[in-house]
């Protein structure tokens, strides 16, 4: 009989499971009853039981201050200690930037094996797991003899788990901690008002290279892009994606826009993002439009060709027209309903 | 010797991006058509640490940089006619399979087995790069594994930033979610850095450079070890392209102030 193991981490706050671990809890209960496995979750942070209230698992855990960071090394040992105490054969946890750091390492030690980016879960002959290669590019399906098997499961790809019950019962499993070399010191993150990255955003705006080009009258207006893209973001609560070649730009003494970064890229050597719409603006190139959007439902896109083999196919609307002229008039229409 | 590094950066090479895939099923498992063929380049993620390192061994002398590569022989030599000439270094070949599809704990066994046989590398002062995650397979997990494999429990991942203290400390930024960095501290060597883009542009080409490099890289591939990817009870049940084709509606000559209305409303629903 498989014994599936979840990992869960809880959030910044110290106090609460983050929504992606929940997610993970989801899927735990429901693959437990599909394969007939026993169910145990495991969580770094003790202070988040009642979100798993009425669960019908054994519920362990690691705490200690050691662990209210994310650090590889106590981490590592951590997630060790738990799969170790619940001796799992499958472990599934969130593909957090937490566990991603570190549960390859923790399948070496334990001679497991782990799936990461995992989209879906199937009960085919036995578990199947589906993700993605070549940067989006690739779908496969895939299913593993050895265990422990662990599963790096994407966020934003199933409901989350809900509580309804009392607070089970929990076990502190005690870790054994090698020396701690590294300190984590804080977070860093653009001022509030200058973040353009917005996971829970229900849109994305991504801004391509067109911006900074010349336009019709022979200049390049850098400037009123900004004040366009910006003001597109705060009206429309959206989080910006950019083409690669735009924030390429900067290290090649071009026109830039000041708040891009690398953080913002998508595409085949960026992020992938999940949210409900996406809206393309002067982008010309299969990165934003298939890889940087694979994972966007709905999308529109703004460019002067009209014969964007990109956009075509691939958005669901294409508006052949001039991004500055429309995103200034969007922008003062969602003005007006604010 | 405080602050100089032995830095081992782990890059592999995967096709253009700008190439068509195309899956097929072999009877070694799946690959891509054509795929020898296909125009290489070095993995993107997996050069931006190269680069990284070249830049941190240029600014602590006496520091040595090996670039390790697995794949087969002949992409990795074209891929190193060009990436050569980028920053110097020592080839470290592995004579393997292409391709996203093979395992990566077994591709994490060959790169450590590779690294650890390195004629005096100083493990106490290495700093292990790569890309946090390839183009190919795209895992993440590759470089958590080899460091596993060469003891090392001080791992970073997704790095845009290293910044080394006078004390041989350093300061890490990795990248987490919300477009944010976490900031670490490490007392020092040996640590793992799985690099995203960090802040380097691509260096210019320097035939010098290139010169210089190309007298070690074809010895290197000469004696490049061949391996076999083990499976690890891995196996693919399908390996597809999507589908979908979207069919779009084309909006053409129509005033900006109606395709303004027609996007706030889209927005708004």
């Amino acid at each position: 009989m498989e014994k599936l193991l979840v990992l869960t981490h809880v959030d910044e706050s110290g106090e609460a499971l983050t929504r992606a671990s929940l997610e993970a809890v989801a899927a735990g209960v429901e693959f437990s009853a599909a394969l007939g496995a026993t169910l145990a979750i495991g969580m770094i942070g003790a202070q988040a039981a009642a979100q798993l209230g009425g669960i019908n698992a054994r519920v362990l855990t690691v705490a200690g201050p050691e662990f209210s960071s994310a650090r590889y090394a106590s981490d590592a040992a951590a997630c060790e200690a738990l799969v170790r105490a619940a001796e799992a054969t499958l472990v599934f946890a969130p593909a957090s930037s937490r566990f991603a750091r570190v549960m390859p390492g923790v399948a070496h030690r334990l001679g497991g094996f782990v799936e990461t980016h995992i989209t879906a879960l199937a009960k085919g002959e036995g578990l199947e797991a589906t993700r993605w290669y070549y940067r989006q590019r690739v779908e496969a399906v895939v299913k593993r003899e050895t265990r422990p098997w662990f599963l790096l499961l994407e966020p934003g790809t199933r409901a989350a788990f809900v509580a309804d019950g009392a607070a089970p019962q929990v076990e502190t499993v005690a870790v054994t901690l090698p020396a701690l070399r590294t300190k984590v010191s804080g977070v860093r993150a653009p001022k509030q008002d200058e973040q353009t990255i917005r996971p829970d955003a229900k849109i994305l705006f991504v801004a391509g290279a067109g911006w900074t080009k010349k336009q019709a009258d022979g200049q390049v207006h850098p400037t009123e892009a900004e004040q366009l893209i910006l003001g597109f973001l705060k009206a429309a609560d959206a989080s910006l994606g950019s083409s690669k070649s735009l924030v390429d730009q900067s290290g090649e003494n071009q026109p830039v826009l000041k708040f891009m970064t690398h953080m913002n890229q998508i595409g085949q050597t960026g992020a992938t993002p999940r949210h409900p719409k996406g809206l393309s603006t002067c982008c010309h190139g299969e990165e934003p439009h298939v890889v940087g959007w694979r994972f966007i439902n709905e999308r529109r896109a703004i460019s002067l060709d009209p014969n964007c083999g990109w956009a075509r196919g691939k958005a669901d609307v294409l508006y052949v027209a001039d991004a500055f002229q429309v995103v200034a008039k969007v922008n003062a229409l969602l003005m007006e309903k604010k | 010797m405080a602050n100089t590094f032995h830095i081992v950066v782990c890059a592999s090479t995967v096709p253009d991006p700008l190439q068509t895939l195309e899956p097929v099923t072999g009877a070694s498992g799946p690959g891509l058509k054509n795929e020898m063929m296909l125009p290489a380049v070095l993995d993107p993620w997996a050069a931006s640490a190269l680069y990284e390192a070249a830049n941190l061994a240029a600014a602590h002398p006496g520091s040595k940089l090996y670039l390790v590569s697995l794949g087969p022989k002949a992409k990795t030599q074209q891929v190193m006619m060009t990436v050569a000439q980028k920053v110097p270094f020592e080839l470290v070949a592995v004579d393997g399979p292409l391709g996203g599809f093979t395992d990566a704990h077994s591709t994490a066994l060959a790169l450590a087995e590779t690294i650890a046989a390195i004629p005096g590398l100083d493990r106490e002062h290495m700093l292990l790069f790569g890309g946090w995650e390839s183009a190919s397979r795209g895992a993440g997990a590759t470089m958590q594994i080899v460091g596993e494999r060469l003891g090392i429990t001080d791992q970073f991942q997704g790095v845009d930033q290293i910044k080394v203290n006078d004390d041989g400390s350093f300061e890490i930024l990795e990248r987490i979610e919300g477009g944010r960095h976490q900031v670490s501290v490490c007392v020092g060597a040996p640590a793992v850095l799985g690099w995203a883009t960090g802040s380097l542009p691509e260096p210019r080409n320097s035939p010098q450079v290139g010169m210089a490099n190309m007298r070690g890289i074809m010895p290197a591939l000469q004696k490049a070890k061949s391996v076999k990817l083990d499976a690890n009870g891995l196996s693919y049940v399908s390996v597809s392209l999507p589908k979908q084709q979207r069919v779009t509606r084309v909006v053409r000559d129509v005033p900006d102030d109606e395709i303004a209305r027609e996007i706030v409303q889209w927005i708004a629903e």
